[in-house]
């Protein structure tokens, strides 16, 4: 053998060594900033909540962000819920009609959307339109150094800041999601009892035989309050750890709408496992 | 803004809230028709339930007057036990039967409940003596190929 082919060998041997000690220490370091980042959001959710004595000793900050987060949100919530509750009686009247069994629409209307449609679209809306809007607020606050600010006057920008707007959306989440439901039920009752002409008795007779309010009800409100509390959480923490520019608060304001959106999405499913598969199991 | 026309926005809002919910409670969902009436408790022992489930409506004349509460199985008389709740001011006989029907042909079935002549009227933790249980499709379906096959023997039988 050629002495410069074993030389040639062992270099290449060495950097595919280096390639792979560089691969393991990219992932290594990505698994640990990840790590870290959950760590660091726990122990902010934990502040955040050990902290929000102001929030409602001063309820005026609270009523204030609920009135940013909760009733400018109404707009899109409503409309968005009509027109769901709409479609849902569109299509679920082509697909019931086929089988004879039209006036069920109204139990396939109102548990599609206490059950699933309604926290959960509300969620993705509120991520989407008031979750933001926090995320933005926090994190153009930490990049103008209004939090520092705060800070240097011995105000805790924890309590005065971000804990009165997590708890408005706590609060405000569930109520958009109630009349989201509320305002899909009448759309379907729109287009299938007064456009298409169900019989309107059997569409809330059914609907009322059929929806239990602890089994359905309660546990659409159970939903969409733990959708409030993973939403504004995720939105105050990805505001309050923004990196303090321009780039890093648009960055941190998409990453507040994907993340939750993905989050709402998990936890519907973890949460429609625990509630609705054990009864039916019965 | 004013520290008013906030304060006004989110009392509407919290109105509007507690409105939609309470109208997804009474319109939507059973809340007012079963949760505030009085009830009382009666079992009834059953060889076969069929697909009866917890919630299934009872029914008198066809209509409902209580729904199931429990369905559990015995381990000593190898039967199922029907537990249920008949609203207070409906007032049955001790001898009031109880059969399992199902409304339509494959709908969803309920416990149907005849009244009997006795004078004396249930109490609450009762227990039903008459009981029918679930037709259950494939014996009615073995039942009637026996029936068929065995006229079929007969009529070999008698040529």
């Amino acid at each position: 053998m050629l002495p410069t082919s074993t030389w040639a060998r062992r270099m290449a041997e060495r950097a595919l060594l280096a390639a792979t000690r560089q691969l393991l220490e990219r992932l290594g370091a990505g698994v640990t900033a990840r790590v870290w980042r959950l760590g660091f959001a726990s122990r902010f959710f934990l502040y955040m909540i050990l902290h929000s004595g102001v929030a409602f000793r001063r309820f005026w900050l609270t009523v204030r962000e609920i009135y940013f987060a909760g009733v400018l949100s109404l707009i899109i919530i409503l409309v968005s819920g009509l027109f769901v509750g709409m479609v849902l009686g569109l299509q679920g009247y082509e697909t019931l009609q086929r089988y004879g069994s039209s006036e069920a629409l109204g139990i396939l209307v109102a548990l599609s959307l206490v059950r699933e449609l309604g926290p959960v679209v509300a969620g993705l809306l509120f991520a989407s339109r008031a979750g933001s809007a926090i995320t933005a607020e926090i994190g153009l606050m930490k990049a103008t150094e209004q939090i520092a600010a705060m800070e240097m006057m011995a105000v805790d920008p924890i309590a005065r800041v971000v804990a009165p707007r997590f708890w408005a959306g706590v609060i405000s989440m569930p109520m958009l999601a109630a009349l989201f439901s509320a305002m899909g039920i009448f759309g379907g009752y729109l287009v299938g009892v007064q456009l298409i002409g169900v019989d309107e008795g059997a569409f809330w007779s059914q609907m009322q035989a059929s929806v239990d309010f602890r089994e359905d009800i309660m546990n659409g409100v159970i939903k969409s309050v733990v959708f409030g509390i993973a939403v504004t959480w995720i939105a105050v923490f990805e505001g309050y750890d923004a990196a303090p520019t321009a780039e890093g608060v648009s960055g941190a304001t998409t990453r507040t709408v994907v993340t939750s959106s993905l989050a709402i999405l998990a936890l519907d499913f973890i949460l429609t496992a625990l509630m609705f598969t054990g009864g039916n199991a019965r | 803004m004013k520290r008013i026309t906030i304060d006004l926005w989110v009392g509407a809002f919290v109105a509007a809230a507690l409105g939609a919910l309470l109208f997804l409670a009474l319109k939507v969902g059973n809340l007012a028709a079963f949760s505030t009436a009085q009830t009382y408790v009666v079992q009834a022992k059953f060889a076969n339930i069929g697909g009866l489930k917890v919630r299934a409506p009872i029914k008198s004349a066809g209509v409902v007057v209580g729904r199931v509460t429990e369905v559990r199985f015995d381990n000593e008389s190898y039967e199922a036990i029907v537990t249920f709740n008949i609203e207070g001011r409906y007032q049955f006989p001790r001898d009031t039967s109880a059969k399992i029907l199902t409304s339509g042909l494959l709908g969803e079935q309920y416990v149907g409940l005849e009244a009997g002549g006795d004078g004396v009227m249930l109490k609450s933790g009762d227990r039903l003596r008459l009981t029918q249980s679930a037709v259950v499709l494939e014996n009615l379906i073995s039942q009637f190929l026996y029936n068929k096959a065995a006229e079929g023997k007969d009529e070999k039988a008698g040529k």
